[in-house]
């Protein structure tokens, strides 16, 4: 089988993001980008699955603007068969992104779509739930332990309750928890052959994608500081502390 | 006209606390009814807890022997049926509601609002993105539904002195059988829940192994506290991952938060950025929690618990 997996390009996650004064967004000029870290969860463990040879290829794809077709070697660069890039230069939704996959899922029949659980720029957690609902196919979000046989996904999720596992029919949509594997470094040779793999660019629009977003962000503001605390010098000084805020 | 439908969360017949608190979030949008829809093979006690949350028209009770356990897949066809009549759908910003409000939202054809911390008006919500490093204002056409999962840590439980109607509901909706249950390991623990407790205590790398971590829960028992952990305590397998607070684990805000051993990456800080009182006890004087604490101690943790316990006495 196929497994196409979701491959964004984030602002790096050691940087620390800066907003704008203006509110009308943050800093992202000449800031490191790198891709999401859960999404190399995803490639890592579809790679896994091709080398177990219960996938036959890895497809990344991207949605984003022409540059980010570098960003799109770098998957190549760590195993996966081929790429796609649906070009498009405005930002995304949640929404747009699923109804975009869907496309591709439809034309590329998949046995499997794995995606980070969420992206580290905008938080929102919504595009494998989205997807599975318009494809209405099973959905195992935050994986940890992944298990593929006799056409069915074993799937043990982390929930706030402890680890849950539940069995999906193929074909499935899985997001990736942080604790589901260790994705692998890129080598350099690795990147010299990457140079040579397909890469498919097509444009968003002519996908015939709804993009309306009802959703729009307004305003942009830094985080309320919290007021300078204070050091204590001992156990004591911090009992003392404690008890005078009424915490102990 | 605008009605507000929120989606209970439950486990093993007991109503979860982030249910109250997605009702407080309703209430701040000031909506002309609130009703809880509770989804379960038997809501009937459940749905006996929602009805005492102050500010409920009404609980709606759907019984489906298919609804035993919380599958996003069965849960959201039914969801979005319910929703016909409805301005917006709530549901907490757990796992539950992370799993399931995003495949309600798809299925409706509108995008999400996810961990909305404040509401500004019926159509207007904050949010935090860049793991809390900017909040945003978005607002969402008034035409549309407005789906929307509620950052627990960011909203007070609404009180139980509530008695609102039951009724039954019964939704004409196909359910796939294409997702099953098969089970649930549960971190087994008779101290207070994390997300709902007033004191939290965590420990993080610097306290060693997984041995050593019993002085954590002694501390965090002499003081009635919660038990949570960085994502290195758990990384490593001192703790098991239930108990991670941070980012990409639990975000909570308890009235005092205590990290022990914990050096405060910004992953770890966004998740306890709301907490009322935070205290940090590391023997790196330098380490990046000292920045955000309220109340900072150098020293070793090892000495510096049992003494804190002799002096509370």
């Amino acid at each position: 089988m196929k497994i196409i997996v979701g491959y964004k390009r984030v602002v790096d996650y050691n940087v620390r993001i800066q907003v704008k004064p203006d509110g009308s967004g943050v800093v992202t000029d000449g800031v490191k980008l790198s891709a999401n870290p859960f999404d190399d969860i995803a490639l890592e463990e579809a790679l896994r699955l091709r080398e177990k040879g219960v996938a036959e290829e890895v497809i990344v794809v991207g949605i984003g603007p022409a540059d980010l077709t570098a960003h799109l070697r770098n998957g190549l660069a760590m195993g996966a068969n081929r790429a796609i890039h649906v070009q498009t230069a405005d930002a995304v939704s949640p929404l747009t992104a699923a109804r975009t996959f869907l496309k591709l899922v439809e034309k590329e029949q998949p046995g499997l779509v794995i995606l980070g659980k969420q992206a580290i720029d905008d938080d929102a957690n919504q595009t494998g739930q989205m997807l599975a609902a318009l494809w209405d196919r099973p959905q195992a979000t935050f994986a940890s332990k992944v298990e593929i046989a006799e056409g069915k996904a074993t799937v043990t999720r982390e929930v706030d309750a402890g680890l849950e596992t539940i069995e999906a029919d193929l074909p499935a949509v899985i997001t990736t928890d942080l604790r589901l594997n260790e994705p692998r470094f890129i080598k350099l040779p690795d990147i010299m052959k990457a140079k040579s793999k397909p890469i498919d660019v097509v444009e968003l629009g002519s996908l015939g994608v709804d993009a309306a977003d009802h959703i729009k962000t307004t305003h942009y503001a830094a985080p309320a500081k919290r007021s300078k605390g204070v050091m204590v010098n001992d156990a004591a000084g911090l009992v003392a502390a404690l008890k005078q805020k009424g915490l102990l | 006209m605008s009605k507000i439908l929120v989606i209970a969360e439950h486990l093993d017949g007991k109503l979860n606390a982030a249910t109250a608190r997605a009702v407080s979030a309703a209430a701040a949008a000031k909506p002309d009814a609130i009703d809880i829809i509770v989804l379960s093979d038997a809501p009937e006690a459940i749905a006996a807890e929602a009805a005492k949350i102050d500010g409920v028209t009404k609980v709606l009770a759907v019984a489906r022997a298919e609804n035993a356990h919380a599958l996003a897949a069965v849960l959201a066809p039914q969801v979005a049926k319910a929703a016909a009549g409805y301005s917006h759908v709530f549901a907490p910003s757990t796992t539950f509601g992370k799993d399931l409000a995003p495949r309600v939202a798809a299925l409706l054809g509108v995008s999400q609002v996810s961990d909305v911390m404040t509401v500004e008006g019926p159509h207007s919500f904050k949010r935090p993105i860049y793991a809390g490093n900017a909040i945003v204002t978005v607002d969402v056409d008034a035409g549309s539904t407005v789906v929307a999962t509620i950052r627990t840590a960011s909203w007070p439980a609404a009180a139980s002195n509530g008695n609102a109607p039951v009724e039954a509901l019964s939704l004409d909706a196909t359910l796939p059988s294409h997702t099953r249950f098969v089970n649930l390991q549960q971190g087994k623990s008779d101290r207070p829940d994390l997300q709902g407790a007033a004191k939290v205590v965590s420990g993080g790398r610097g306290v060693g192994s997984k041995e050593n971590f019993e002085i954590i829960y002694k501390f965090a028992d002499k003081i009635g506290a919660a038990v949570g952990a960085s994502r290195a305590a758990v990384d490593a397998g001192y703790v098991p991952n239930e108990m991670q607070v941070g980012q990409t684990g639990k975000i909570i805000a308890p009235e005092l938060y205590i990290a022990v051993g914990i050096s405060g990456a910004i992953q770890h800080l966004t998740g306890i950025k709301d907490a009322g009182t935070i205290v940090a006890i590391n023997k790196d004087g330098e380490a990046p929690i000292f920045e955000i604490a309220d109340i900072g101690l150098v020293g070793d943790l090892f000495k510096i618990l049992p003494e804190l316990e002799s002096a509370i006495g």
